[in-house]
């Protein structure tokens, strides 16, 4: 059985920042945030990405969108590359495409109510009359589990949960075929997350919605995807199906994002678990070759020089990728 | 021999314009000598204010503590003048934050920092020996390279440097007590296991009890013996990590276990929710403060449930949790 053709195909994508500085302003670094990372999202399904701050996943979320301009790279969707189309022809794909960010207190705009809110991606796009956008807001608010009343309400007046509510039936309102979630939990109690990770996994069953499902904490990624990308410093480092990586992780740095989560399992005491050493470089001055080399445990001289790339692990095929010169022959450093 | 530290029936009051809010209901709980308690709680439970009230730290003149008292060997804190507090706190008792950089002076040298506890509380070290003690507590917090940190500002150090630097200073005066509010929050995965660890082996070598306030569960069960569950201002449930993770016994504590998505937990399926949301401190429930959100909610529950004994040393505010399985 083939896997189905994808909606998006992500190939070779580069976003650099220059940082300038000094008495004259010059470009004096580049950040390299993220460096080269190519996947692919099947309809329907889960891509999961996972990293830690600097690692460079919510800027490729926005690269995607083209909420930044690539540096370098495709990113086709609808058999057109995202990265190079303009104007009125961007737009037109974007209905294609939701995106749900961390705050939606951020991201919705505060001085209009949220019928209006729900409303305006139809106006932008001139689609239906005034009373069919109505119709639409109130189908929009039931199906993310808000009342009606919401409809004359502003965003300040609902909580933090209710907010990410209005943030998806936002996201959702032009029935995308991708959606690309960018922490969409993290800010959330423990008691709301739950329920939203549950509506965000009905809305998809329901409408066939493939997401982008970016996150720090691996727990939750995994818990929503169905493929999972693990990212360090701008690239992707591994890449499988999401039960395979929990079970059989082949690259360091996932085995410790595995170990380093704190699990409310009281019989793992904290003193007894690996812990990765180090910090985590600048993305403006990246190690040469590995860009883990500097905080792996099993880091040999060649990974200093040669820059690892991301291969089928042994007969996995495109199932299982991993960027390590070592992969399933980890020996630990003399 | 009196307790390390006791608090009883702690009441903290907020006012703002729309009046007074009651954020912190009636706490009690005690803290042995070098044993972990957690408090734990989504927010708004009163976690943070709790901890805050016993460092006599709420903000002025905003929080006020309306009764209660907090014993450290005996001694009320409350009842002391701001002088004599500023005595124990950061020598008796060390508190560490969330955001070192809102803790950190950003205009002084760590060195400066580190020196200030030595002089407030240690009048008597002259100059070398505060610059020889200041080197040693970086070196056990794990600092590389601190001989050149101590003459550099917090701003010059990653996130978890400065949750070290932090440790340090909290630690200088070997305290008794650390409360430590949520200190690994904001930090990446991997450094947060770093500081755990950190925060764990600094209290088997200085014999130091810790106060953890965190939201997260996962956290609690890696760093502490004992765990109190906050709810809208009150404990609901008190145990050891062991015995609150094998078999809760209050539906608030229950339902935040299941609620959370686990590496082994079946990818895609719902989660167990907890319908609804922490209610307003304005408009809380009459009688038990989870009786809108909790699945065994009875007509009793109309009254307020009393922390209460539920099997062996565990206290539940639920007088249902013998039907819990």
């Amino acid at each position: 059985m083939s896997a189905p053709k994808p909606i998006l195909e992500v190939k070779d994508l580069k976003m650099h920042f220059p940082v300038h500085g000094g008495l004259l302003f010059r470009r004096i670094a580049t950040v390299h945030a993220v460096d080269g990372v190519s996947f692919d999202v099947r309809p329907g399904e889960t891509v999961g990405i996972v990293g830690e701050s600097g690692c460079g996943k919510s800027t490729l979320g926005k690269a995607i969108l083209r909420l930044y301009d690539p540096t370098h790279g495709q990113v086709l969707f609808h058999g057109r590359d995202l990265a190079h189309v303009h104007g009125n022809d961007l737009r037109v794909l974007r209905r294609d495409l939701g995106i749900i960010f961390q705050d939606p207190y951020e991201s919705l705009n505060q001085t209009h109510p949220v019928g209006f809110i729900l409303e305006e991606p139809f106006l932008i796009h001139r689609i239906g009359s005034p009373e069919q956008r109505r119709t639409w807001a109130r189908e929009l608010l039931h199906k993310v589990g808000l009342p009606e009343s919401a409809l004359d309400r502003y965003p300040h007046e609902f909580s933090g949960g209710q907010r990410q509510r209005i943030g998806i039936a936002r996201a959702i309102a032009l029935k995308p075929k991708l959606v690309i979630c960018d922490e969409p939990v993290s800010a959330l109690d423990v008691s709301i997350q739950s329920q939203i990770l549950n509506l965000l996994l009905t809305l998809q069953k329901e409408m066939g919605l493939a997401y982008i499902f970016i996150a720090h904490d691996l727990a939750v990624v995994k818990h929503v995807s169905d493929r999972i990308a693990v990212m360090y410093l701008g690239k992707i480092v591994e890449f499988a199906d999401a039960d395979t990586l929990h079970h059989r992780p082949l690259h360091p740095y996932t085995q410790a994002l595995l170990a380093s989560i704190p699990e409310p399992d009281p019989s793992r005491s904290v003193e007894d678990k690996p812990v990765l050493e180090g910090e985590i470089p600048s993305p403006r001055n990246p190690p040469p070759g590995c860009r883990f080399h500097t905080r792996c445990p099993y880091a040999q001289p060649r990974c200093k020089t040669e820059i690892p790339s991301l291969i089928p692990w042994a007969d996995a095929g495109e199932a299982h990728r991993v960027a390590c010169h070592y992969a399933g022959a980890l020996q630990p450093k003399a | 021999m009196p307790k390390l530290l006791e608090v009883r029936d702690l009441r903290v009051r907020f006012d703002g314009e729309a009046g007074p809010v009651r954020v912190v209901r009636g706490v009690s709980f005690d803290l042995e000598r070098g044993a972990t308690l957690g408090i734990v709680g989504e927010s708004g439970s009163g976690k943070s204010v709790t901890a805050l009230s016993v460092m006599r730290l709420l903000p002025k003149p905003a929080g006020v503590i309306e009764s209660g008292s907090v014993f450290l060997e005996g001694r009320d804190l409350a009842a002391l003048t701001p002088a004599e507090m500023s005595k124990v706190r950061g020598n008796r008792i060390s508190m560490i934050f969330q955001e070192p950089m809102t803790a950190l002076n950003p205009v002084h040298t760590v060195r400066r920092q580190l020196a200030e506890s030595y002089e407030l509380h240690h009048p008597e070290m002259n100059a070398a020996q505060v610059a020889e003690a200041s080197l040693q507590m970086l070196k056990d917090v794990g600092i590389p390279d601190p001989s050149k940190r101590l003459d550099e500002y917090p701003h010059q150090l990653s996130g978890g440097m400065r949750q070290r630097v932090m440790i340090s200073i909290a630690l200088a005066c070997r305290p008794d007590v650390l409360i430590a509010d949520e200190p690994t929050t904001a930090l990446d995965v991997t450094i947060q296991a770093q500081i755990l660890k950190l925060i764990k082996r600094l209290q088997r070598e200085h014999g130091m009890a810790v106060l953890f306030i965190t939201h997260d569960l996962g956290v609690i069960a890696e760093i502490c013996d004992e765990v109190a569950v906050m709810y809208a201002g009150q404990v609901v449930e008190r145990a050891t990590a062991k015995e609150l993770f094998a078999s809760p016994r209050h539906p608030y504590t229950s339902g935040l276990l299941a609620s959370i998505p686990r590496l082994d937990s079946v990818r895609k399926t719902l989660l167990k929710t907890i319908e609804g949301m922490v209610p307003d401190f304005s408009s809380l429930p009459r009688g038990c403060a989870f009786s809108n959100r909790c699945e065994m909610a009875v007509d009793a529950c109309a009254e307020p449930p009393m922390l209460a004994p539920a099997g062996g040393e565990r206290l539940s505010r639920c007088p249902r949790w013998e039907d819990m399985k």
